[in-house]
């Protein structure tokens, strides 16, 4: 298995959101990318954002001027 | 064969349509069901539609895009989910049965409805919307233009008529998405009913709503949904709330290639188009001997459709000798649009309609002209 870093995860209430956030950091060239969403958190929609753990201020950033519809965020290790 | 019946669906569409529907059917997963490649590729790509859709008719966000299999399924979804017992509708002579069977349905559950008659040109007075309104007046449900003549209804004064009452706003587009201009906000829509497969040109089995923001549909199906899966609830977010069970992803990969192709092409220079079509055919057939021509052609926006009969013919059979002589597709009969039918008159001969698309040329509109005058000279 693959060991375990820190990582902040996003997680969204639905796909369309999961897809918007995802549209979003790629324009912006925001790292992460789309995974199940680990069992540690519980989400609406069953696939987060995950991305390094120094990109959450970007990240909220990116969140409010696009109107994400984001459920929440977290640091965890993945 | 010069095809035109474009009104119940349109055959010839930008190539890139049924490539991409191949395409995805090659390689498409479940959209919403999992973050691997091939799930994610169906996910984005109906993202995109939602997108596309949203900016076509200025939805509030991509994620009141919701996607059904037609407009009739939309409809459904819309006044059943909208609409309850004691509730009173507003709705209109011009209507298809895919509106007026689901508020006949309701009027049945204890609900009730009146309908804004039309003149015999199938015009209808917006002023009369006033006179029928009503204490428990909940919505106003019509067209944006009807399937029968080709009347384009004034959704933005009816929109403001909606607003100004505190009516919801639920407009049919069948007829219209992708060949007029539709604003949600600036006409006061609540709820936009589309199908993909008609002037949108994508495949059948694709459509959906567009819903306003604070407007809340009841959902109509509930299932499994990629989210909240232990809720035993159907999701209260859009799209996921009238999207239960797997989405049409290869019908929509379609629909995202066919919008690709109006958003290049133009909403305006599709209409002019179509519109110089049919304005061609009603002047070469407006004049024959013999034949009538039903709809308000004084309208300067209208969707490309003529209905005619001639003399006191079947429309039925008018319509088979055009396809079994000359090749020339039709549709006659009622149109599924009785109460239009009854005030033109028609319900017992029904009408022939001809409806055009960008994929129709000036030399077709000929010929269908010339084959409509053999005929009625042969009636006389």
């Amino acid at each position: 298995m693959r060991e375990k870093t820190k990582k902040l995860v996003v997680t969204f209430r639905t796909t369309a959101g999961a897809m918007a956030m995802e549209k979003a950091c790629k324009a912006e060239a925001v790292p992460g990318r789309l995974i199940p969403v680990p069992r540690a958190i519980t989400a609406g929609c069953g696939m987060c954002w995950a991305a390094p753990p120094d990109s959450r201020d970007i990240i909220e950033n990116l969140v409010i001027r696009e109107h994400l519809d984001v459920d929440g965020l977290y640091d965890i290790l993945l | 064969m010069i095809y035109l019946d474009n009104a119940a669906t349109t055959i010839r569409k930008p190539p890139e349509v049924a490539a991409a529907v191949l395409a995805a059917m090659d390689s498409f997963g479940n959209s919403g069901r999992g973050t691997h490649c091939e799930a994610l590729s169906a996910s984005r790509t109906i993202f995109e539609t939602r997108e596309m859709l949203a900016r076509l008719f200025h939805a509030p966000r991509p994620e009141r895009v919701c996607f059904t299999a037609n407009s009739t399924e939309a409809l459904n979804i819309a006044v059943s989910g909208l609409l309850e017992s004691g509730d009173h509708v507003i709705s209109t002579d011009c209507e298809h049965n895919s509106v007026l069977r689901p508020l006949y349905r309701l009027a049945a559950q204890g609900g009730s409805v009146d309908f804004v008659p039309t003149d015999r040109q199938g015009r209808i007075d917006v002023g009369n919307f006033a006179s029928l309104l009503r204490p428990e007046t909940r919505a106003v449900v019509c067209t944006h233009a009807s399937n029968l003549t080709g009347n384009v209804l004034d959704i933005r004064h009816i929109g403001a008529f909606c607003h100004a009452h505190g009516l919801l706003f639920v407009v049919d587009a069948s007829q219209t998405a992708g060949a007029l201009p539709i604003d949600m906000e600036q006409d006061h829509i609540d709820v936009l009913c589309f199908t993909g497969h008609k002037s949108l040109l994508g495949p059948q089995g694709t459509g959906g709503l567009c819903v306003g923001d604070g407007v809340e549909v009841r959902p109509w199906k509930v299932g499994g949904t990629g989210i909240l899966s232990y809720s035993q609830t159907q999701p209260e977010p859009y799209p996921t709330r009238l999207e239960a069970g797997t989405l049409n992803g290869h019908g929509i990969a379609g629909l995202h290639a066919a919008l690709a192709w109006i958003e290049k092409t133009g909403v305006d220079a599709i209409h002019a188009r179509e519109d110089a079509l049919a304005r061609q055919f009603y002047e070469g057939v407006r004049q024959l001997p013999g034949v009538t021509v039903y709809g308000d052609f004084a309208q300067t926006l209208r969707a490309p459709i003529v209905s005619l009969n001639i003399g006191d013919m079947d429309s039925g059979e008018v319509s088979d000798e055009l396809e079994q002589r000359w090749g020339i597709a039709t549709r006659p009969g009622a149109h599924c649009a009785p109460r239009l039918h009854q005030a033109l008159g028609t319900q017992e001969q029904g009408a022939v309609r001809f409806s055009w698309s960008w994929y129709n040329t000036a030399e077709e509109t000929d010929a269908a002209i010339a084959a409509v005058k053999t005929l009625a000279e042969e009636a006389r």
